[in-house]
């Protein structure tokens, strides 16, 4: 092939990744770190249109674990950050990393587990309790292992209920370090309990033989905030469009938005933010 | 089994449906690998010509090496060009990570070895043959690459088929440096590990079923075109 | 427009060619002069193959002087051409397998069509212009590989046993296009084992027998009085020649 086609294959090639990169780069948009619980309930696909529509800037989610979002956050990959780890957050607005943090709404776990209940939990009300039972049992657990936010409350859970988890754990422990769904669908398949957020319990499809089998203990609330990636860190994070969702988000229109959210006709967000 | 016919089914409904989203999911992971693959394809023909015809020191490790990359896991890839692209990077500049063009770059960096080393064997079993009647003429070098490059391009088209089905087929790259976001980087592979996270097998599969029917169907009509070329040249 | 002064008389000079250990060429040395039709025999085995790859320039010899009259300049059209025992064709037509010797000869764009069809009009395949050159017979892509090396109109043609494979009436067709190359001015060498064909095609002999240049005479001298005892023995045929 003569030197001339060449080119002209090259051109073309370079011609079709231009046109692959986004033409929304004209579009107004953010990128925001969230967590795959959050936007495996679909609460996403349910707001951001609302809020494009208000305003007409898109939002770009991306979807890791909280410990990934956070550091995406902290290397400026993303402009906004929304997640459930109360303490981390706060600790890292504390060191400069993040602004304006909002609490904006919660949900709560549930702990799943097999029907057959071999660890004779069902109808309790105290999560505590029913982590002692499963541990005494050694009835087989799935964990996160993922450094997510629900990892870190089952953490605090296994804490506050006296057990010493690292100590205690044996083969009936089975750390799979992955989402919620795929830890969903390991313990579906190795009919073994597990802590999940209820938004994705009622979006999850592959339920086996696996229920709710305590749920409602206060303790088992799961708080939400926002956060703007500091602009003094990262000079090209977009602070204006970033405020703007974050406000938007604790507005009386968005908390409504986020209470409107339902699955079967529950409610999956419960709205907090101050104010609101 | 019975899941698998529901898939099945399910992929059916979704394209007789012409539903819009799976539409837009397919043409980006069409555009994406087909980007990557033409950009791969490129750049490796003429590395791996080059390979073929030269002597120099090193060149058998060079080879050991190209041949050992043919097999970079995706993941690594993937994780690789992020850390590239990162606001925290070197190239964080361009704005990059989390569009399609980083896929395009991840994919294209994951095929560039398999098409290279493939070309390199192919190029060099033909050198063994032509190199004397190539050299009496007076082609050496670059001449020679390109001219054996031509004569068996039909040859050549299963190296590029076969960085082709590496990056349609590749989910962990892409995932990592597009973020999976929802009308913007998802891709078909993407939107299955999402799926079958979510617990929704069927829709999984049914995605499936579609994404290995269209590799099937590329890789048909290549096959339908080499057969044409090889008894129309000889 | 300057001529370029002759590349022959071409001389090697104690040429050996060492290949794994084993010595192939041991240490030639002779003289290709203008005019005569030189013809390299000898048995199988005996290096004619490795002795005109020497020649033509496609093997560098282990030690001794291969000296050209004059030399080729890099960028310069070649002035030397060779026909293998197995015709390499390109997948293409005979047409563009003759126009891509030209065009590696950088022969200009706007002449190239032109002069091959001549070639192939003087080797008697017109005709198979456009066909693939691959799915030609196997004499049929001797003559095209004729075509292409007369096409550049080659000071020296090296021929490495052009007709080992092919039937008598493709043989004797390509041994006429020879002649005719010769006719017009090109210094021919080939290498052959057969005897025929070494004195119809030769003006002067040169027999290799293990590496070494056993004995050089003008053809009819060389089979009418061999000198050498190899020689005798190859023409008698109690050396193995087929």
């Amino acid at each position: 092939m003569d030197l001339r086609r060449r080119v002209l294959l090259a051109a073309a090639a370079a011609a079709s990744v231009l046109a692959a990169a986004p033409v929304a780069a004209q579009e107004k948009f953010i990128t925001v770190a969230s967590t795959t619980s959050t936007e495996n309930s679909g609460l996403f696909k349910h707001l951001l249109p609302i809020f494009q529509q208000r305003t007409g800037i898109q939002v770009r989610v991306v979807a890791v674990g909280t410990g990934q979002a956070l550091d995406m956050g902290k290397r400026g990959d993303a402009d906004v950050v929304f997640v459930h780890d109360e303490a981390k957050e706060i600790a890292l607005v504390k060191e400069g990393w993040f602004v304006g943090r909002k609490e904006v709404m919660y949900n709560d776990f549930v702990l799943i587990g097999p029907k057959a209940d071999p660890a004779k939990l069902a109808g309790g009300k105290d999560v505590l309790a029913a982590l002692q039972k499963i541990a005494g049992a050694t009835a087989p657990f799935v964990s996160r292992a993922d450094k997510s936010g629900t990892h870190a409350a089952e953490l605090r859970y296994w804490k506050a209920a006296g057990i010493d988890i690292a100590a205690r754990k044996g083969p009936w422990y089975r750390e799979t370090g992955s989402g919620m769904g795929p830890a969903l669908n390991t313990a579906a398949a190795m009919g073994a309990y597990i802590l999940a957020d209820r938004g994705t319990w009622l979006s999850f499809k592959n339920r086996g033989e696996l229920a709710i089998l305590v749920e409602g203990d206060r303790k088992l609330f799961n708080q939400y905030g926002i956060m703007l990636v500091n602009p003094a860190k990262h000079a090209h994070v977009k602070k204006d469009l970033g405020n703007a969702f974050i406000g938007w988000v604790v507005s009386p229109e968005g908390q409504s938005a986020i209470a409107g959210y339902k699955i079967g006709g529950e409610q999956l967000f419960f709205p907090n933010a101050q104010g609101g | 089994m019975g899941v698998i016919v529901d898939a099945f089914g399910g992929a059916l409904g979704l394209l007789v449906g012409l539903d819009a989203t799976l539409l837009g999911i397919v043409a980006l992971s069409l555009q994406v690998s087909l980007s990557a693959v033409a950009i791969a394809t490129a750049l490796a023909l003429p590395l791996g010509a080059a390979i073929a015809v030269s002597r120099f020191r090193g060149r058998q490790t060079l080879i050991v090496i190209l041949n050992a990359l043919m097999g970079l896991p995706p993941v690594v890839v993937g994780l690789l060009v992020y850390l590239l692209l990162s606001r925290a990077g070197p190239l964080g500049e361009l704005g990059l990570l989390f569009t399609p063009s980083a896929m395009v770059i991840a994919q294209t960096v994951l095929i560039l070895p398999i098409i290279a080393a493939l070309t390199r064997q192919a190029v060099e079993d033909a050198w063994r043959e032509y190199h004397d009647q190539l050299r009496s003429l007076g082609a050496g070098g670059w001449t020679a690459a390109l001219t054996l490059v031509w004569d068996i391009r039909f040859s050549l088209l299963t190296a590029v088929l076969a960085g082709l089905g590496r990056a349609a087929a590749e989910v962990g790259a892409v995932m990592i440096v597009g973020g999976n976001i929802d009308g913007v980087t998802r891709v078909m592979t993407t939107a299955i590990a999402l799926e079958t996270s979510k617990g929704d097998l069927p829709l999984a599969l049914g995605l499936g079923v579609i994404l290995v029917t269209l590799v099937l169907l590329l890789n048909a009509a290549a096959y339908t075109l080499k057969e044409a070329a090889q008894r129309r040249y000889g | 427009m300057r001529a370029p002064s002759s590349l022959l008389p071409l001389r090697l000079e104690e040429v050996a060619f060492v290949a794994a250990g084993k010595p192939i060429i041991d240490r030639v040395s002779l003289t290709l002069e203008r005019g005569p039709r030189t013809i390299i025999l000898g048995p199988n085995g005996a290096g004619k193959s490795v002795l005109i790859r020497l020649c033509h320039g496609l093997l560098a010899p282990s030690s001794g002087r291969i000296v050209w009259a004059a030399g080729e300049r890099p960028g310069e059209r070649r002035r030397q051409a060779m026909v293998f025992q197995r015709p390499v064709m390109l997948r293409r037509s005979a047409l563009a397998n003759v126009e891509y010797g030209l065009k590696v000869a950088r022969i200009p764009w706007a002449e190239r069509e032109a002069q091959a069809r001549a070639a192939l009009e003087s080797v008697g395949l017109a005709e198979l212009a456009a066909r693939p050159a691959r799915v030609l017979s196997g004499g049929e892509q001797q003559r095209l590989a004729l075509a292409r090396a007369w096409a550049l109109r080659p000071e020296v043609l090296f021929l490495d046993e052009p007709t080992a494979n092919l039937d008598p009436s493709a043989s004797a067709e390509v041994e006429r296009i020879i002649q005719t190359i010769r006719a017009t001015g090109t210094k021919i060498v080939m290498t052959t084992h057969n005897l025929g064909q070494a004195r119809r095609l030769g003006d002067e002999i040169f027999f290799l027998h293990q590496g070494r240049l056993v004995e050089r005479a003008p053809v009819d001298q060389f089979f009418n009085q061999p000198a050498s005892p190899e020689a005798q023995a190859f023409i008698k045929g109690e050396l193995p020649w087929t």
